[in-house]
C-alpha cells in the first residue's frame, strides 16, 4: 500500500506484519520511531502474541531477544550506535549461537565526541560479529529489507542487522509502497528454528568449545555466510515475485555499462549520487555507481563482475578506520584481487554532515581528472585541522581534540548543536 | 531434534562419557562400625538392630532379633543395671536411648501377644546337662536347645529363676514377668528337674548320658563377718533375707533395720525391710557412696524410699537392739581405716549383705576341674578344665549381674555346640567401634529422653508392687527413634542426597547404597555428612 | 519453614531422606528417580557446593514443574563444569549466552513462551555471584523491576571462582582472594559497606526472596518449590561453599554451609513483597571463628598455632554476624 509515511513507521509497519512474537526495546536515537510504533501495535492489540519488553539497556535488548529466539520466538529489536557497541557482546553471542534475530541498526556515529547524527561508524565497528548486514538506500527498501532479512535470518539460521541511515531515512517522510500482511504471509513461512529449548526435546544450547572445535565453528559459520550469499539473491527474487517489487540483493549497480568512474557506496547516500551520475551523464561523463546492498557476508563475486573493466572507483564512505582508511574500500580492493591504483577513497558524511551534490560533482570531476588522492576527506575544513596540528606540535598534550577544533573553528559545541537543530 | 549446530549445542547427559572417577585418590567404603550399645551389652545383644526395627513401629521383628540374643527382654527390661546406656553416644549429646526400657516394652507386648521363641534346629543327637536354673542356666538352655541339643535342666530349689526370683525383689521384677519368660523357654521342649541338687557331676553326667555340661549353680553363699555379736542380736544375712521373700512367711525385723554392705543387694535389703515395715532402714558401709559398688539406681530409689545411708562406718558389736559403729577414714590409697571414734546406733535387726560365695562341691569329682577364690575357673570359651564342661554366672569370676549370666549363657551354649560337632568356636570379628567422634549428631533431631516414670515414693514403702512403670507404645516408639544408630547406616539418604557427582547409588529400601566409582572423585563429603559414621575413606590404589 | 507438625523422626528434616516419612515428605534429592537436571560426569572440583546446589535447586523445580522447566546459565564456574565441548551434564533444556546477560535472557525466554501461550513451561535462571551481584546486575535489576516469570537462582560462592579467585561484590570482608590478597596492615578484602542482593531484591518488592545454603536441603527444596508455586519474579540466594577458594577441605563444604548460618555470618530467611516473613533460627550457636578457621582463606586471621592472631578483625566479624542475628530474629524470639 503505497502512503506517504515516515521511515520508521513504514519500518514497523513491516516488521509488525511479519508477526514477531518479541520485540525488546531501549531508547536510543534514532530508532525510537520504530519501537514506538511496535509498542503502541502490541498495546492496542493490533499484534496479538506479540510480547513487547521494555528492557533497561541495549545489552539487555538483544539478550532477551536471544533467549526469546533460543525458544523458538520470532524476535526483533533496534538500536543504533553506542547502543549497538553496548551489546556487542551479545551481538557476537547471538550470532555464535546462530539465533536469526533481527534488528534494525538505524546509522549512528559513535563517540566520543558523543554526536546523534549519522554515519556509518556503529555498522563498521560490528562488522566482524558475525552478522548478516543489509544497507538500505531507501525507506522503500529498508522496509522491504525487513520482510526479507525475517525470511533470511530462519532460512540459515544466522542474526540479520538491516541498516538504514538515522534521520536520513528513519525520520524521512517518503511515498513508500508497505507491503501488506497478506503479501507478507505468502512471503515469509512460519519460524521453523533450527534448534530450540523444550522440556519435550531436551538440548545444552551454547557450550564451551576449546581450540578443538572453535576453528572449526567458526568456519561453519563463515560457510553459512557463504551460502547466505545464495539465499540473499534468491529471497530478493521471491520477494519481488511476491510484492511486485524489486528491492535487496547483493548490490546494486547503477549506469556502470561502459563507466569510466564508478563511486561506491553504502546506504542512502547513493540517492544523492544517482542524482550526480545522471547529471554526469548529462554532461557526457561515463560515470555509474555500485551500492553494496549486503555488506556481510561481502559478495566479493557481485562486487568483481560490477567492476569488470578498468573504470576508475570512488569509495565514498560514512566510516573510517583510524590511522588506516576506508572500510569499505580495503573489501572492495579485495573484491578486485588486492590493493588497486584505480580507487580512490572518499570519507564523507561524518557525524550528520550533509553530502551535497555539489561536494560530490567536485569529487567526480577531480576523479575524472586524476587529481584525486588514494584517501581524501570530503569536505573537510582544512584550515581548522591545520590550526590544531600546529597547535598539537607545538604543545604536545592530551586533550579534547573536538574542543580544540570547535575552539578553531570559532564555534561553541552549543553553537554547532543549535545551528543543527 | 535431528541435527544440532555443531559444537555450541550438545546432547543432554552426554557427559556420562566422562569417567570422573579417575580423578579420585581415595575412596569412601561403606562399612558397619560396632555401637557403643551393643558392644557394651553383656548379653551381647544386637541393641541397634533391634531399636532399628522398632523404630519402624515393627515390633515383632524387633523382638525376634533381640531374642536371638536374650530370651528375657521382659526381665532384662526390668533388672539389666544398662551398661548399654551407659557407653550409648546420645549421652553425649543429651540424653542417652532408654534402651532398656524399649526392652521391657518389647518383653512385655511379647508377652501380651503370646509371641513364640523360634523353633529349635532339628535333633542333634547331643545331651546336655544344665545345672541351675538361673539367668545363665536358662541362657545356656535357650540357645542349646535352639542349636537341636537336648537340655536337662535340674534345679535345686523349687521353682525356676535362681537369682532372679530368690534374689531380687518382685517389686523391681514382678514374678508374672519372670514365670511368663522362663516358662516360654520351657516350652521348647526341656526336660526340667525341680528341687534336685546335683552333688556329684560327673556322675550325674554318666548316670544321664550326657555328652557335656553347663554349670550355673550361681553363689548363694553368704559371706559372714567376723564381728563380736551378743546371742541376742538378732542377725541375718541379705540371701536369706531375699530368698525368704518367697516363702509363705516373711521374716519379722522389726522398726529398725540396720543393713550392712554397700552393693545391690544390700540396697535390695535395706528396700525390702522398708516394704516389710520397718520405719528405719540404715545401711551401713565402710568406705563412701563412690566407693560403693551398687548401682546408682538402686541407690536413688533406695534413697527416695526413706533408706538412710551411713558411709565410713564399720560395725564392732552387735547386741540386742544396739550397735556399736566405728568411723573410718579412706588412706591415701582410698582404703578406710578405723578411727577409733565409735557411735552407737538403735538397731532391732542387722542384715549383712556382704556378699556371697558358690557352692563348687560338685566339681570335687573332677580333678581337672579348678576352682580358684572361690570361683570356676573357665577359659574364654567357658570351658572348665575339664572337657565339655562349661561354667557360667556367678559360679565363675564373672560380674555377677543377670545380663552377665544371660550372655555366659549364649556364649557357654555356643562353645559347647561347637565343641559337640567337633569344629572350633568361631568367633566373629569384632567390628571397630562407632565412637561419638564419628558421628556428625547435627541431622539427629533434638529430643531429650522420655523419662521412665516410676511409683510414687510414697506408695512404694508400703507395697512390692513394681515401681519402674513401663513405657506406652508412643513413648517407645519415640524412645527408640531417638537410636543414632551409630556406626550402621539406618538409610537417612544423606550420602545419596550429598554427593555432587551423583556417584551414590541407592539400592533401595533395606538394601542401602553403593558407591559408583566411574564418577566418585572421593570429595569425601558423604563420609563428613553421614550422621552414624557408616563410612571410611581410604586410599585409592593408584 | 515447611510448616509440617512437630514429630519425631530420629533425624526429622535435617538428613536428606527419612525411612520413617511417608515418602510424599522426603525430599527430592532423597527419591531414586530425581531428576540428576545436572548429571554425573561433570568436570566441578571435588567436593563442590555450585554443583550440589544447582542440583538441589534444578531437581527440584524439575518436581515443581513436571518437568517442564527451561534453565539459563550465566557464564561461570556452573556453566563451564558442566558443558565443556563435546559433552554437557544437563538433562534440562539448557541455554547459556553471556556473562551478564543471564537474567534478560530469562526473560527472552519466557516472554516467548508467554508470547507461545505455553504457560505449563517455567524458565529458571541462574548464576554465580559475580554474574549476579556485579556484571549481571543491572539486568537482574531489570527483571525484579518488570517483574517477569522467572526464577533467578545465584549460587553464591563469595568470589570469582572460575577465573581464579578474584574478589566480587559478594566478598566477604578480611576474606583472601587473588586480588585482595592477605598482604599489608588490613590484609584480605577490606571492609565495606557490603552488597546483600536479597536485601536488594526485596527492595524491588518482588513476590518472592529467599536466601538459603546447601547445608539445609529440606529448607532450601521447600523454598524452590514455594518458589515455583508463584508467577513473577522470583529471587533465591544459596551460599555454595568453594573448596577452592575457600581454602577448605572438600569433605567439609556442607559443613562450612552449615557453619555460615549458625555463626549468623550468613542469614536463611524469606520475604514476599519486600516484607520479611520468615527467618531459620540458629540451631548450635557457635562463635564465627569456628566458621572462618578451617578456610585458609582467613588463615592471616590465626597464627600457627590456629589462635586467633587478628582479634580486632575477627571481632569486627564477629559484629557482622550479631547484626545479623538481631536483624534476623535468628536467635528465633517468636519460633
Amino acid at each position: 500500500m503505497l502512503r506517504q509515511i515516515e521511515g520508521s513507521q513504514a519500518v514497523a509497519r513491516v516488521v509488525a506484519a511479519c508477526r514477531p512474537e518479541v520485540v525488546c526495546a531501549y531508547p536510543i536515537t534514532p530508532q525510537t520511531h520504530i519501537v514506538e510504533a511496535i509498542g503502541a501495535m502490541v498495546k492496542s492489540g493490533e499484534l496479538p502474541g506479540c510480547r513487547f519488553i521494555n528492557v533497561e539497556s541495549e545489552f539487555s535488548a538483544l539478550s532477551v531477544a536471544i533467549g526469546a529466539s533460543a525458544t523458538g520466538a520470532r524476535a526483533y529489536t533496534a538500536t543504533a550506535s553506542q547502543g549497538l557497541l553496548f551489546m556487542m557482546e551479545a551481538l557476537y553471542n547471538a550470532a555464535g549461537l546462530g539465533l536469526p534475530i533481527v534488528m534494525t541498526l538505524a546509522n549512528r556515529a559513535v563517540g566520543a565526541p558523543i554526536n546523534i547524527w549519522n554515519d556509518h561508524s556503529d555498522a563498521m565497528a560490528a562488522r566482524d560479529a558475525g552478522w548478516i548486514q543489509l544497507f538500505a538506500r531507501s525507506n522503500q527498501e529498508a522496509a522491504d529489507l525487513h520482510a526479507q532479512a525475517f525470511r533470511l535470518a530462519e532460512e540459515v539460521s544466522l542474526p540479520v542487522m538491516v541498516c538504514m541511515d538515522g534521520f536520513i531515512l528513519t525520520h524521512a517522510f517518503e511515498r513508500v509502497d508497505v507491503a501488506t500482511r497478506e503479501q507478507i504471509e505468502a512471503f515469509l513461512p512460519p519460524f521453523e528454528p533450527r534448534q530450540v529449548l523444550d522440556p519435550a526435546a531436551p538440548v545444552s544450547i551454547g557450550a564451551m568449545v576449546g581450540p578443538e572445535a572453535f576453528e572449526e565453528v567458526r568456519y561453519l559459520a563463515h560457510a553459512r555466510h557463504l551460502d547466505a550469499l545464495g539465499v540473499i539473491e534468491s529471497v530478493a527474487e521471491e520477494f519481488a515475485e511476491v510484492v511486485g517489487r524489486k528491492s535487496g540483493g547483493l548490490v546494486a549497480p547503477y549506469r556502470t555499462q561502459d563507466a569510466e568512474l564508478v563511486v561506491i557506496a553504502l546506504g542512502s547516500v547513493l540517492g544523492t549520487i544517482h542524482e550526480v551520475v545522471d547529471e554526469a551523464r548529462d554532461r557526457g561523463l561515463r560515470v555509474g555507481a555500485l551500492g553494496v546492498t549486503t555488506f556481510r557476508p561481502f559478495p566479493l563475486e557481485a562486487v568483481r563482475d560490477a567492476l569488470a573493466g578498468d573504470a576508475r572507483l570512488v569509495v565514498l564512505e560514512k566510516a573510517f578506520s583510524s590511522g588506516f582508511g576506508g572500510v569499505l574500500s580495503t573489501d572492495i580492493a579485495m573484491a578486485l584481487g588486492g590493493a588497486t591504483a584505480r580507487l580512490s577513497t572518499v570519507v564523507g558524511g561524518l557525524g550528520g554532515r550533509a553530502i551535497t551534490e555539489t561536494s560530490l560533482r567536485r569529487v567526480v570531476d577531480d576523479a575524472l581528472e586524476g587529481r584525486l588522492g588514494r584517501l581524501e576527506f570530503l569536505d573537510l575544513d582544512r584550515a581548522a585541522v591545520e590550526r590544531e596540528l600546529a597547535h598539537m606540535a607545538g604543545d604536545r598534550r592530551s586533550g579534547p581534540i573536538a574542543e580544540n577544533v570547535l575552539r578553531a573553528i570559532g564555534a561553541g559545541t552549543a553553537g554547532i548543536a543549535g545551528r543543527r537543530a | 531434534m535431528n541435527e544440532l549446530p555443531f559444537a555450541i549445542s550438545l546432547e543432554v547427559g552426554s557427559s556420562l562419557a566422562n569417567r570422573t572417577g579417575s580423578w579420585r585418590v581415595e575412596r569412601p567404603r561403606y562399612l558397619d562400625r560396632m555401637p557403643p550399645c551393643n558392644d557394651a551389652c553383656p548379653a551381647g545383644e544386637n541393641v541397634q538392630r533391634w531399636l532399628y526395627l522398632a523404630e519402624e513401629g515393627d515390633y515383632e521383628r524387633a523382638w525376634r532379633v533381640l531374642v536371638e540374643d536374650n530370651p528375657m527382654p521382659a526381665i532384662m527390661g526390668r533388672v539389666c543395671y544398662r551398661p548399654c546406656e551407659t557407653a550409648c553416644n546420645r549421652g553425649q549429646l543429651d540424653e542417652a536411648v532408654g534402651i532398656n526400657a524399649v526392652e521391657r516394652f518389647l518383653g512385655d507386648l511379647a508377652i501380651e501377644r503370646g509371641w513364640r521363641l523360634p523353633e529349635p534346629a532339628p535333633d542333634s543327637g547331643a545331651r546336655v546337662l544344665v545345672v541351675g536354673a538361673g539367668p545363665g542356666g536358662l541362657s545356656a538352655t535357650y540357645h542349646l536347645r535352639r542349636l537341636g541339643h537336648t537340655v536337662r535342666l535340674v534345679e535345686a530349689s523349687s521353682a525356676l529363676g535362681g537369682m532372679m526370683r530368690y534374689g531380687i525383689p518382685k517389686y523391681r521384677l514382678p514374678r508374672a514377668a519372670l514365670d511368663a519368660e522362663v516358662a516360654r523357654i520351657t516350652e521348647m521342649g526341656v526336660d526340667v528337674e525341680l528341687g534336685t541338687p546335683v552333688r556329684d557331676l560327673a556322675g550325674a553326667m554318666r548316670a544321664g548320658g550326657f555328652d557335656a555340661a553347663v554349670l550355673a549353680v550361681g553363689a548363694q553363699l553368704a559371706h559372714r563377718a567376723y564381728i563380736a555379736a551378743a546371742d541376742s542380736a538378732r542377725v541375718l544375712d541379705a540371701v536369706s533375707l531375699l530368698r525368704s521373700m518367697e516363702g509363705e512367711e516373711p521374716p519379722a525385723l522389726g522398726r529398725r533395720v540396720v543393713v550392712y554392705g554397700g552393693g545391690d543387694t544390700a540396697m535390695d535389703a535395706a528396700r525390702t525391710a522398708r516394704r516389710l515395715g520397718a520405719t528405719d532402714a540404715i545401711v551401713v558401709y565402710r568406705r563412701t557412696r563412690e566407693k560403693m559398688p551398687a548401682h546408682d539406681v538402686e541407690v536413688e530409689e533406695a534413697a527416695e524410699e526413706g533408706v538412710v545411708m551411713k558411709w565410713l562406718s564399720t560395725i564392732t558389736q552387735m547386741e540386742k537392739g544396739r550397735l556399736v559403729l566405728e568411723k573410718m577414714a579412706l588412706d591415701e590409697h582410698g582404703f578406710p581405716q578405723p578411727t577409733g571414734e565409735l557411735e552407737v546406733l538403735q538397731a532391732d535387726s542387722v542384715v549383712l549383705a556382704l556378699g556371697q560365695d558358690a557352692d563348687l562341691s560338685l566339681v570335687g569329682g573332677l580333678e581337672d576341674v579348678v576352682v580358684r577364690h572361690g570361683a570356676l575357673e573357665v577359659g574364654d570359651d567357658l570351658m572348665t578344665g575339664h572337657p565339655g564342661v562349661f561354667g557360667v554366672g556367678d559360679a565363675t569370676s564373672a560380674e555377677r549381674t543377670v545380663t552377665t549370666a544371660i550372655g555366659q549363657g549364649k556364649a557357654a551354649a555356643r562353645a559347647a555346640h561347637a565343641w559337640l560337632s567337633g569344629v572350633p568356636l568361631e568367633r566373629p570379628t569384632r567390628h571397630e567401634l562407632a565412637t561419638f567422634e564419628l558421628l556428625n549428631t547435627w541431622y539427629y533431631d533434638d529430643a531429650p529422653k522420655t523419662m521412665r516414670r516410676r511409683l510414687e515414693p510414697a506408695r512404694r514403702t508400703g507395697t512390692f508392687d513394681e515401681v519402674a512403670v513401663g513405657l506406652d507404645e508412643s513413648d517407645a516408639l519415640f524412645e527408640a527413634r531417638r537410636c543414632l544408630s551409630c556406626g550402621n547406616c539406618f538409610e537417612c539418604d544423606n550420602c545419596f542426597g550429598v554427593c555432587p557427582d551423583n556417584a551414590v547409588i541407592k539400592l533401595g529400601t533395606g538394601r542401602r547404597y553403593e558407591f559408583d566409582f566411574d564418577y566418585c572423585k572421593g570429595c569425601g563429603i558423604c563420609l563428613q555428612e553421614c550422621p552414624c559414621g557408616a563410612i571410611v575413606m581410604e586410599p585409592e590404589e593408584i | 519453614m515447611s510448616g509440617q507438625p512437630v514429630r519425631f523422626f530420629q533425624v526429622g528434616s535435617f538428613a536428606a531422606g527419612n525411612r520413617l516419612l511417608p515418602p510424599e515428605l522426603r525430599s527430592v534429592q532423597s527419591d531414586a528417580t530425581r531428576a540428576n537436571a545436572l548429571t554425573s560426569g561433570h568436570r566441578a572440583c571435588q567436593g563442590c557446593g555450585e554443583a550440589l546446589g544447582a542440583r538441589y535447586v534444578l531437581d527440584t523445580a524439575m518436581r515443581a514443574t513436571q518437568g517442564r522447566l527451561i534453565a539459563v546459565n550465566a557464564t561461570g564456574c556452573l556453566e563451564v563444569f558442566t558443558t565443556p565441548y563435546p559433552q554437557t551434564s544437563w538433562r534440562v533444556p539448557w541455554l547459556h549466552s553471556l556473562f551478564a546477560n543471564a537474567a534478560s535472557v530469562a526473560t527472552g525466554v519466557a516472554s516467548a513462551l508467554e508470547a507461545q501461550g505455553r504457560s505449563d513451561v517455567r524458565v529458571l535462571a541462574q548464576a554465580g555471584d559475580g554474574g549476579t551481584v556485579d556484571i549481571g546486575f543491572a539486568a537482574l535489576s531489570g527483571l525484579f523491576e518488570r517483574n517477569d516469570d522467572v526464577l533467578y537462582v545465584c549460587y553464591d560462592n563469595q568470589a570469582y571462582m572460575n577465573t581464579g579467585v578474584q574478589r566480587s561484590g559478594a566478598t566477604p570482608p578480611a576474606a583472601r582472594t587473588a586480588t585482595t590478597e592477605a598482604v599489608g596492615p588490613e590484609p584480605g578484602n577490606p571492609f565495606g559497606q557490603g552488597k546483600n542482593l536479597p536485601l536488594i531484591a526485596m527492595a524491588h518488592g518482588i513476590p518472592y526472596v529467599a536466601t538459603a545454603t546447601v547445608a539445609d536441603l529440606h529448607d532450601l527444596e521447600a523454598k524452590v518449590f514455594k518458589a515455583m508455586s508463584i508467577h513473577g519474579a522470583r529471587y533465591l540466594h544459596v551460599l555454595v561453599p568453594c573448596p577452592l577458594g575457600w581454602g577448605s577441605a572438600p569433605a567439609a563444604t556442607i559443613e562450612l554451609a552449615r557453619l555460615a548460618k549458625e555463626t549468623g555470618l550468613f542469614a536463611v530467611f524469606e520475604s514476599e513483597h519486600g516484607e520479611l516473613t520468615a527467618s531459620s533460627p540458629i540451631r548450635r550457636p557457635v562463635p564465627v571463628e569456628a566458621y572462618l578457621r578451617p578456610q585458609t582463606r582467613y588463615r592471616h586471621l590465626f597464627d600457627d598455632a590456629g589462635e586467633v592472631g587478628r582479634p580486632d578483625v575477627v571481632a569486627r566479624l564477629q559484629a557482622m554476624a550479631d547484626a545479623n542475628i538481631a536483624r534476623f530474629d535468628l536467635l528465633g524470639g517468636e519460633r
